[in-house]
Order: C-alpha cells, then sequence, then structure tokens
C-alpha cells in the first residue's frame, strides 16, 4: 500500500516551495518531489527576486537568504548596433532594508535555501526522482507515480509546480501543446568579476545592485529581451527571445549571447569576466490567454505551469510565490472542510484572478501577440529614436528647429497615418 | 544473515583539485559523496538479503555530517545505520580507523551477530585498502579482498570470486568473514521511492568513544596513527604520445600506417 500524504508538490522552485512551506507550517503532511539533484539545479532565471511575496511568506528573509545584491537601479536600454537611448531609476530608497524592492540571486543556492526552509517546517523531500503523472480515479487525482520502483504515493491534493512545460497538467488536458510564441527561450551566462570592477564599472556602492534590461537590437529586432544584472562578485548577462523569433532571426541562442556580449554597449562593461556557468530555460511568455484550467479534483496548477509570467515587467517568481501562497490558503480550507473537489479548491483560481497576478497578466494580455505580428516597434522605431536622439543632440549648424523637422519627418516616413496606428495601438496593449 | 557495510564519505576526486603551491587537496566546494566502492558493497548486501534473507547495517566514522553516506545507504536498501563520531577519532590513519571500526563492530555483534563485514575495496581519496583488512585482522576473522563476485553462500560458508593482475580465483571461505568489494560486482539500481521516503528522516545510532566497550584511547585518532606523510606531489603529465592531424580522411590513413607499423604490439595473427 503506497504511503498517503496530505499534500504532495510536485517540483521545489518557488511556487512549490512557497505551498509547502505553508501547508506544513499549518500542520499539513507534505512530500515535495524534485527531479534535480537537488531544489535548483535545474532552475533559471535572470535573477531578479522581488520582495513583497517572499515576506509575507518569511519575514526578513534578506537576512539569512543567499541573494547577492540588492538593487538600487534599473535601467532600460533601447539599443541600435551601436547605440542605446538609455533611462532608467536609481534611488536610495531602495538602499533601505525597510524599503527594499528586489534582489539579484543565483538560482542554485536561493532554490537550496528557500527548500531548506521548507523542510525545516516539515515538509518530505525528495530529489532525483521524477513525476511521470497523476494517479486518477473517477476524475479526480489521488496522487502521483514517480520513476522510481515501487513510485506510487498518495495524497489528498496534488500541486504541480513542475514548470513551464507541465507535462503532468498536459497529462491531465489542461492545457494544450505551448505554441512557439507562447514561450521564450532563455540562454544566459554568469560571469565572475570582482566586487570592486563591478562596483565601478555600474557606479555602485558596495552591496548594491543594479539590472540593465536592453530592447532592440539585443535581440535583432525581434521579440524579446536581454539583460545584464549584478551579482556579488558576478554578473548575469542573457538573452531570451521567443521560440517563434528565434526561428525568424536565424540566430542560434549561444550566437544571440554572443552578438549581445559583443555589442559596443556591453562588452567595456563585462571586460576581462570569467565565464563560469552556462544556463537555459524556458520562460512562459503566453501571458494571461495561456493561462490553463488551474484547479480540478485533487488537483492545482501554479507558477510556471500554470505561465504566471508578466513578461513585460520581468515578474515571474513574485507570481509564481504568491501562487503557491494561494494554493497553500486553497488546500487548508478544503482541510478543513474535507472535501479536495473542484469547487472547493476553487478559491485557489479566484484569487489569482483577482489578484495583482490576474490583473497585470490582464492588462499586457495582447502585448506580447501584438509586438510578434508587428515587428516594427522594436525592429524600425529603437533604430529610429537611436538616429533621432543623435541628430538632435549632434551640433552640426543646423538650427534646433531644423533638427526637430528633420527628426519629424523621419518617424513620419512610414506614413502619417501608420505611424499614428502604430502609436494608438502600443498605447492600447499597454493602457 | 546480519551483514555490516563499513561506509566512508570521501570528497568526489572528480571535481577535486591539486593546489600547485602546497600539493594538497584544495576541497573548497567539492561535493562529498559515498565512497563509489562502498555504495557497491551496500547494494551488493542488500542483493543478498533480497536473496538470503536477514538484515543489513551500515557504519560509518566521521563527522556528524556523515550522516549523509548512511542516509544514502538507507536508499540503497540498508536497514540499519550507525555513526562512531567523536573528536577522539580524528586524524586517525587506517591503523587507526580500523581500531575504532572494530570496537564498534564488536559493539553491534553483542546485539546481533555478524556474519559478513563488507568494506569497499579502498576509499578514492586515500587509495591505500588497509581498512577492510586491518578489521578483519583484528577481529580474527579470513580478509578476502577484491571481490568481484559472491556466487553462494550458506549457513556456514560463502563462495566468492576474487579478481587478481590476469584472471580471477575462485574462493570459499568460513563465516563469519571480511570481504572488499570490487566495482564490477554489480551495477547501482535506482532506488525505490519508500526507501527514498524512509532515508530522509532516517536518523542512525550515534556512538562516541564512551559508548564502545574495552577502548584502548592511545590507539585512537591522531594518537594511535603512527603513518607519516612524508612528501605529497602531483604526478608527473604523462609524456610522449603522437597526435594525428589533417582531415578525418587523412588520420585515418595515417592510423592505418600506424597500425600496420606497430602489429607486433597487439598480437595480430599475421596469417
Amino acid at each position: 500500500m503506497p504511503e498517503k500524504f496530505d499534500v504532495i508538490v510536485v517540483g521545489a522552485g518557488p511556487a512549490g516551495t512557497s505551498c509547502g512551506y505553508q501547508c506544513a507550517k499549518n500542520g499539513l503532511k507534505v512530500l515535495q518531489i524534485e527531479r534535480g539533484e537537488y531544489p535548483g539545479a535545474k532552475n533559471v532565471m535572470g535573477g531578479v527576486l522581488y520582495k513583497q511575496q517572499l515576506e509575507e511568506i518569511i519575514p526578513e528573509f534578506w537576512k539569512e537568504a543567499p541573494i547577492e545584491r540588492p538593487i538600487v537601479e534599473q535601467r532600460m536600454w533601447l539599443m541600435d548596433e551601436e547605440s542605446a537611448i538609455t533611462f532608467g531609476y536609481k534611488g536610495q530608497a531602495w538602499a533601505n532594508e525597510a524599503s527594499y524592492n528586489n534582489f539579484t540571486i543565483l538560482r542554485a543556492k536561493f532554490d537550496q535555501w528557500f527548500a531548506g526552509k521548507a523542510q525545516e517546517q516539515g515538509v518530505t523531500l525528495i530529489n532525483e526522482t521524477v513525476v511521470e503523472e497523476c494517479l486518477v480515479e473517477d476524475g479526480k487525482v489521488i496522487g502521483v507515480r514517480t520513476d522510481r520502483p515501487e513510485g506510487e504515493v498518495l495524497a489528498d491534493v496534488v500541486v504541480l509546480a513542475d514548470g513551464v512545460n507541465s507535462l503532468l497538467a498536459k497529462q491531465l488536458g489542461f492545457h494544450h501543446d505551448i505554441e512557439p510564441a507562447q514561450v521564450a527561450l532563455t540562454v544566459m551566462e554568469v560571469l565572475k568579476l570582482p566586487s570592486e570592477t563591478i562596483n565601478e564599472r555600474f557606479n555602485l556602492e558596495d552591496g548594491q545592485g543594479c539590472t540593465i534590461e536592453m530592447f532592440g537590437d539585443a535581440t535583432k529586432g525581434h521579440l524579446g529581451t536581454a539583460f545584464l544584472y549584478t551579482n556579488k562578485d558576478s554578473l548575469n548577462i542573457g538573452v531570451g527571445a521567443t521560440l517563434s523569433s528565434i526561428v525568424k532571426v536565424k540566430m542560434k541562442p549561444y550566437e544571440l549571447l554572443e552578438y549581445v556580449k559583443n555589442h559596443p554597449m556591453v562588452k567595456p562593461l563585462i571586460q576581462g569576466a570569467e565565464e563560469a556557468e552556462y544556463l537555459a530555460h524556458l520562460i512562459p511568455e503566453g501571458g494571461y490567454h495561456a493561462i490553463p484550467k488551474l484547479v480540478g479534483d485533487g488537483v492545482i496548477v501554479a507558477g510556471d505551469a500554470a505561465q504566471l509570467v508578466n513578461g513585460i515587467h520581468r515578474e515571474g517568481s513574485n507570481m509564481a510565490m504568491k501562487s503557491g501562497s494561494y494554493a497553500a490558503e486553497a488546500i487548508l480550507l478544503a482541510k478543513q472542510t474535507g472535501r479536495f473537489t473542484e469547487d472547493v479548491l476553487d478559491i485557489y483560481r479566484e484569487k489569482v484572478y483577482e489578484s495583482f497576478i490576474g490583473q497585470d497578466l490582464k492588462k499586457y494580455k495582447d502585448a506580447t501577440e501584438t509586438l510578434e505580428t508587428h515587428p516594427q516597434y522594436l525592429k524600425e522605431y529603437i533604430p529610429m529614436m537611436n538616429r533621432a536622439a543623435r541628430e538632435f543632440f549632434t551640433v552640426d549648424g543646423a538650427s534646433k528647429r531644423e533638427k526637430q523637422k528633420g527628426i519629424f519627418n523621419m518617424f513620419m516616413e512610414r506614413g502619417k497615418i501608420r505611424t499614428v496606428q502604430d502609436m494608438y495601438r502600443a498605447w492600447k496593449v499597454m493602457k | 544473515m546480519h551483514i555490516v557495510v563499513c561506509v566512508k564519505q570521501v570528497p568526489d576526486t572528480k571535481v577535486i583539485k591539486i593546489n600547485p603551491k602546497t600539493n594538497t587537496l584544495d576541497r573548497r566546494g567539492v561535493p562529498s559523496i559515498l565512497n563509489p566502492y562502498d555504495t557497491h558493497a551496500v547494494q551488493e548486501a542488500v542483493h543478498l538479503k533480497q536473496q538470503y534473507g536477514g538484515k543489513v547495517s551500515v557504519l560509518s566514522m566521521g563527522p556528524p555530517q556523515a550522516t549523509a553516506v548512511i542516509k544514502k545507504s538507507i536508499e540503497i536498501g540498508a536497514d540499519e545505520g550507525y555513526l562512531i563520531s567523536d573528536r577522539a577519532f580524528a586524524g586517525a590513519d587506517t591503523l587507526a580507523t580500523s581500531y575504532a571500526l572494530t570496537k564498534a563492530l564488536e559493539k553491534i555483534s553483542k546485539t546481533s551477530p555478524i556474519d559478513m563485514v563488507f568494506c569497499g575495496k579502498h576509499a578514492i581519496d586515500g587509495d591505500t585498502g588497509q581498512v577492510g583488512p586491518g578489521i578483519a585482522k583484528r577481529l580474527d576473522i579470513p580478509p578476502i579482498t577484491n571481490i568481484s563476485a559472491i556466487t553462494k553462500v550458506t549457513k556456514d560458508y560463502v563462495e566468492l570470486q576474487r579478481k587478481l593482475q590476469d584472471g580471477y580465483a575462485y574462493i570459499r571461505s568460513t563465516l563469519p568473514c571480511l570481504i572488499t568489494i570490487e566495482k564490477e560486482i554489480n551495477e547501482i539500481e535506482y532506488a525505490s521511492f519508500p526507501n527514498m521516503l524512509k532515508a530522509v528522516h532516517f536518523q542512525p545510532v550515534v556512538w562516541s568513544v564512551d559508548h564502545l566497550e574495552n577502548v584502548d584511547r592511545k590507539q585512537l585518532g591522531l594518537k594511535g596513527s603512527p603513518t607519516v606523510v612524508g612528501k605529497m606531489f602531483a604526478p608527473p603529465k604523462q609524456e610522449g604520445g603522437h597526435r594525428l592531424e589533417g582531415t578525418p580522411e587523412e588520420q585515418v590513413k595515417q592510423l592505418v600506417e600506424v597500425l600496420k607499423d606497430k602489429q607486433d604490439l597487439f598480437h595480430v595473427n599475421k596469417s
């Protein structure tokens, strides 16, 4: 007879661990199953962890969690081949503990720590084990079957936090195969660089960090972004683009990363750094439209498996943790009623959709598709803006009025109506 | 049948580096693992248990972190685990280690008599292979080293295949005896899910020196270790060899020439 738990959590990323932590803290018997050698071994993100959602679970976590640097500056680059329009925000508020906003982290370290905290709450963690399928009886999920001998194990409720390509959610028919336009392939490197050099190059105080997001030429004008984040004594540099864009750009992801690393805006910042790690992962980019069925009898889908990523604001791990928290709330409620059916667990779906997760994803529900089907934003307008800025700031005897006129005409090259349409469309998907 | 397997936690030598200045091991960031030969020893003991019944205990000496290798053994299918852990054991060479392990084995056998003691052929960090025979000598049982198969076990004897330089010896030994295990004896199996679950919460019996009986403290740890490391050096890089250059076709041509030229080395039958 297989052993039975209250909850089985599949996956030890932010969503699964957040859910497991809070279920165990409230006295439930939780089993968490991770396929990697340890939590984080197979997990990848650019590296920005937001404070709020984790602080709700573990107050003042940054005092002991393996964070790299609190971020005090966020820069945005709209890049052309040799230039960039740069803007951003830097503020000392984000340098104060009381008002930290986010941190850079390295997932291999962080996920291990977070899962360790969940184990302290009583979660039983099994690594190096793949969950092959959900056990279903009369339409209700009653447990899972792992790839190990005597691999079946039962639970009142199974939480699928098994990541972007959730084979288990697919097995249950909760979502279809992911479209190439709904998922980004991100490749990144960790580059070793002495802490002092990072501080100098990025104009940072010791123990403060900075992020740079790059649009435009970083992905050769196709839909995607590149990023450069500061860790303690390393940099995370990466580039991600939707699979459909990668097909169009005709460059292999690592070639794209090499291209970014050699861009004149980037090269001096990473000069002399030593490549320490190379990582690649799929990131859900389908947004609101790609969210699968979230709840069934005895089952909840959370985190990347539920496609809860806001690509425009590079938020994902915070949504994963929050969805894990909502899943735990729903499970605890179900435990009280003694029923783990879809109608009881449905409170999870409601909370996800009513919270900032659902609201934000709804706000940008058409953004990815619009950028994908209208490549002119990244491919034409960003280079145009770069030319315009260069033109405007170059002193060459032409009057400022002449320059403004030239720039205006440049933007109207596409035709007045088309340009106005483009601007209206952009406003509509971002509003 | 009761088999006790002596296991050791070792640095994973696949990722270890030698500090070129001091010629000592640079253990920073190197993961600790169950000595691979010991892994095969535990697996073999579990196989025998499945075949003949009985139980498998594992015994380790080390700091509290060594609990990890006992948990690993539980995953493979061991039933009980013992860890002897005490500052007094620290700095032990093979002589002092075999003494401490023997004292623990004596204590285990008081409540549950031991039929066989298994050890890995050697540990991958020290490569000495002395602790197993040392224990056998102290327990006054036959040491049978480099075993690549255990073919038969009865109440009174065991039949084994012993790996030699250029062949195998087939041996019968009385019980109890001590056996050191070669890797080729078995394949490590994928641990069952119930064993994985059992290992998560498993805690070994931990003994300090005070728990052991009739111990001569002078024979423990650094004090009981006559071994002196005179000098350490990294082995010289292999020299010689000839690298073939050119296109794959050219390389194959050259390789065939080399093989023809050196065929005497390969015992080629010229007829």
